[in-house]
């Protein structure tokens, strides 16, 4: 507490931690530095270098809130104490009905407050939208249900990784509908939206996995668009990255194929275990003659897989809506191969 | 033979004692279906109205119930997606928005003006008609399987999901012209129907909240009535103004919509306070303080709640600029409320005052508004509305305002008129009862909410994770303890029309004029246009004993002069 306090910071900024520091004793939180702090009453565990700002301002409001409901219920209550009708028809007390510099008191005293919020709250977004210029960027691209993370390297995974204390630029963009990418811990959020990219950056200050959610309301599977993001202790990001990358290389083809299933959110509409969802169960599907919309059918083959990967309303199956999205240019020749080798193991 | 009756100008007796009303002028369902009169229309749309929150209350009970367990507990999420859905539409659009101006307003206005009806009534008996027209598509709607989009109809999940949007676009879009045209209606009245002697600062503050509802109503509501053809298009004929394929963008719709639906919470909140106005006066037999200021106040918020629209939008997308500009205007719409809330205070200090069902109401609003209030300023900083955006937080918030704001002025405001509707009175201690138990089950219910938001919990969440769990459990057990005092009020209030204790004319003692009429009002409401006096000056009223009643001295004086 102490050396953020005596570090060079803003005023403003030392201000609210130290609020903060005095709210952390009222509210309980677990032992930590400052900027570490874990989950308390109110606010889960921080784990990057703007949360703690973002909490400082929280306590701040939090604090006013408090004293100014405390006035007012208080005064609330002890007027109908005191001055609560004795029988009826009762006259009041005083019949003062007007006071204007009580008036203009109680109307500049609450709009310096409010100034005062507004500007560190400003001051605070300012921190949440600028990223640095050295910052690592990952491309996010969101869809119906599912993310997907893209690195600079070239590879994809269904999870967020990052190495710790750098700090992390995502692009992001939607497949479809709008998302919005939520991570608590960070306290970030910036909507996803298609036809165009926006942005957030942060820092992550600890190791560790963070909950990730979907934050704008996007249908069936809102509340089933979850990941993690992984930080990764200084050095061990570039192992996991050259790893990732290569999982094809290093996993049999069933269980590559497998980990695509889950990287690019399939399963969120198609099952393996038999019974149909958004899109056809992929059991049994190998090898099935599959009826389509408009008549006729096909066979489920590698040709079959492949188009309805990166064309997938060119054969829409019969009996579902031709809602799923491409993967053109997302998933790579090799991950379809492997797919399909897992699909033809889901008999 | 009819009678006067001098104690009451204006009113009549007819034949031996039954006394004529506006509630017996006209019998059988069709002079009520083409009543031209104010509180007939008022009274309808009350039913109405009731009826919605009730529908809304199930649904909202439903998908509660629902949240029990992290995953699938009564339905699947498919359900549950049209079922919020619904929740929302109905609650925002067939009955806050309407709400307080349509089943009070009506009744009350023209009888606090002295005046004889609105200045159009047959365009508010088509503003009913316009509201059961835009209902019934809303039914259709739930009957066949309802939308899925939310009640913001974000796109481009609204032009592109498979449920029924057009059908309920179309009944919003029919319930606009409801609101446009009472509005329109009730801003004529207020400048054209005000006696002599009632200037602007001496009008009844209610009716500065009305007409600074009734500004926003007729300014704002156009804005959603296009938004939603253009979404209408969008969906048959895709035109792509929302498209980005076609060049169109998403993000556009959401300024359309929030233009409306930002000033909408204000027509929402504004008579609301103006109803808590009425009653914190005659309750504690005070002048109101600061009329002046709480008049502005109203003015004010209808103003400033044009301007507000983009904090809703903090996270979507638009430029740090925007956010700042639209953090800082919403700050300063926060000012005006607390002006309210501060003067009704001082009204009460000194004062002598009367612990009755209407401010039991009205005491539940400062606690459950100033809470309400007071969590807008987290989400109009910018740094933390990024964190509490789209969670449980907003969620919060704005229940505790529309919810813990409008309704419980809603339930204030009918406690208060009704035994000037319906000439009965209610069980004071059932009223109380209820009120407590709707007063704890909303803070259990809703206060929880909060702690889920800033933990991270977002909202529209069918499944959630499990250390969730136990927030949403103790959410819902509130909202059964709500429920119960609801389903309280509605026996007690039916068992005060079918069996209640007559009431007198002016039981609260209030000196604005709805209160000089006998009493239940006759359909004409004055013989002859009412003395206007100070609204809040309660020496012109005295409490009579052996009446249980308040009766005006300048009347009293008039009969005994007669004798």
């Amino acid at each position: 507490m102490i050396y953020l306090l005596s570090t060079g910071r803003s005023l403003s900024v030392r201000f609210l931690l130290l609020l903060l520091g005095l709210s952390a004793g009222l509210f309980g939180s677990s032992a930590g530095a400052a900027n570490e702090r874990g989950p308390t009453f109110w606010m889960p565990e921080q784990a990057s270098v703007t949360a703690y700002q973002v909490d400082a301002l929280y306590d701040f409001v939090l604090w006013i809130c408090i004293f100014f409901f405390v006035l007012i219920v208080a005064l609330m209550i002890y007027f109908i104490a005191r001055y609560r009708q004795q029988k009826p028809g009762d006259a009041a007390l005083s019949q003062a009905s007007h006071n204007t510099p009580l008036e203009v008191t109680w109307t500049i005293i609450p709009l310096f407050l409010v100034v005062v919020i507004f500007w560190l709250g400003f001051k605070g977004y300012m921190d949440l939208a600028t990223a640095p210029g050295n910052a690592y960027t990952v491309s996010v691209t969101g869809q119906k249900w599912s993310w997907l993370f893209t690195y600079p390297n070239g590879v994809s995974a269904s999870e967020l990784h990052v190495p710790v204390d750098t700090p992390v630029k995502l692009v992001m963009s939607s497949q479809d509908v709008l998302h919005s990418f939520f991570i608590p811990a960070f306290r970030v959020k910036q909507d996803v939206i298609p036809g165009r990219y926006t942005s957030l950056w942060f820092r992550a200050t600890r190791a560790g996995t963070f909950d990730v959610y979907c934050t704008e309301y996007c249908g069936k599977g809102h509340s089933d668009m979850l990941t993690k993001t992984v930080v990764h202790p200084t050095g061990e990001f570039q192992k996991w990255l050259d790893e990732e990358g290569d999982f094809i290389a290093k996993l049999p083809p069933v269980e590559a194929g497998m980990k695509v299933y889950q990287k690019y959110g399939c399963k969120q509409c198609h099952s393996i275990d038999g019974v149909a969802s958004t899109g056809p169960t992929f059991k049994g599907i190998w090898g099935h003659s599959q009826a389509l919309q408009g008549g006729g059918s096909v066979t489920v083959d590698e040709n079959y897989v492949r188009e309805s990967i990166l064309e997938p309303n060119a054969k829409v199956a019969a009996g579902f809506e031709a809602v799923m999205p491409t993967f053109q240019g997302r998933i790579k020749d090799d991950e379809i191969r492997v797919m399909i080798e897992y699909l033809k193991t889901l008999q | 033979m009819t009678t006067i009756d001098a104690t009451h100008p204006g009113a009549t007796r007819g034949g031996a004692g039954v006394e004529e009303n506006y509630l017996t002028h006209g019998k059988g369902l069709l002079s009520w279906l083409t009543t031209l009169d104010h509180k007939r229309i008022g009274v309808m749309y009350l039913i109405c109205l009731l009826s919605s929150f009730l529908l809304g209350g199930v649904f909202a009970l439903l998908v509660r119930t629902e949240h029990l367990t992290a995953g699938q507990t009564i339905m699947d999420a498919e359900t549950y997606n049209r079922y919020f859905t619904l929740h929302g539409a109905i609650m925002v659009f067939l009955f806050i928005i309407p709400g307080i101006p349509a089943a009070l307003g009506n009744f009350v206005l023209p009888l606090m003006l002295g005046a004889k009806d609105v200045a159009f009534p047959r365009l508010n008996l088509m503003s009913w008609y316009l509201w059961m027209t835009g209902a019934m598509f809303l039914l259709a709607s739930v009957l066949t399987g309802g939308v899925d989009t939310g009640w913001t109809f974000y796109t481009p999940y609204s032009t592109t999901t498979a449920t029924h949007v057009i059908p309920v676009t179309i009944g919003v879009f029919i319930l606009g012209f409801s609101s446009i045209f009472t509005g329109l209606n009730f801003t004529v009245t207020i400048h054209k129907l005000r006696p002599p002697g009632m200037t602007w600062f001496k009008m009844p503050l209610f009716l500065w909240a009305i007409y600074a509802t009734a500004l926003i109503q007729v300014l704002a509501t156009p804005v959603l009535g296009i938004t939603l053809l253009l979404l209408i298009a969008e969906r048959a004929m895709g035109i792509g103004i929302f498209d980005p394929g076609l060049g169109g963008d998403p993000v556009l719709y959401q300024h359309f919509f929030w233009f409306y639906s930002h000033p909408a919470v204000y027509i929402m909140i504004l008579p609301a306070m103006g109803v808590i106005s009425e009653i914190i006066a005659p309750f504690s037999r005070k002048a109101i303080f600061g009329y002046r200021f709480i008049a502005y106040s109203s003015i004010a918020i209808a103003a400033f709640g044009f301007l507000v629209w983009g904090h809703h939008m903090f996270t979507s997308g638009q430029s740090g600029l925007i956010n700042m500009v639209f953090s800082a205007l919403t700050f300063s719409v926060s000012i005006p409320s607390a002006i309210k809330v501060f003067n009704w205070l001082a009204t009460m200090y000194k004062g002598s005052i009367v612990l009755k069902a209407p401010m039991l109401y009205a005491f539940s609003f400062i606690f459950l508004f100033g809470i309400g209030g007071l969590t807008g300023l987290f989400l109009g900083a910018l740094s933390v509305d990024v964190h509490l955006h789209d969670t449980y937080f907003v969620v919060s918030h704005f229940h505790y305002v529309m919810f813990g704001g409008t309704v419980i002025a809603f339930l204030a405001g009918l406690h208060y008129w009704w035994p000037k509707m319906f000439g009965k009175m209610y069980s004071e201690r059932w009223a109380a009862v209820a009120c407590a138990l709707i007063f704890v089950g909303f803070n259990v219910t809703f206060f929880t909410q909060y702690v889920l938001g800033s933990q991270g919990m977002p909202r529209r969440y069918f499944n959630y994770p499990e250390q969730f769990a136990i927030y949403h459990q103790i959410s819902t057990y509130g909202s059964y303890v709500m429920g119960l005092g609801f389903v309280i009020t509605a026996i007690y209030l039916v068992q005060s029309l079918v069996a209640g204790r007559r009431a007198g004319a002016n039981p609260w003692g209030s000196t604005t004029l709805e209160w000089r009429t006998p009493r239940i009002p006759p359909w004409f409401n004055f013989e002859n246009p009412p003395p206007v006096g100070d609204p809040y000056d309660y020496s012109q009223v005295r409490y009579d004993p052996a009446l249980d009643d308040y009766v005006w001295v300048d009347q009293e004086r008039h009969e005994k002069k007669a004798i």
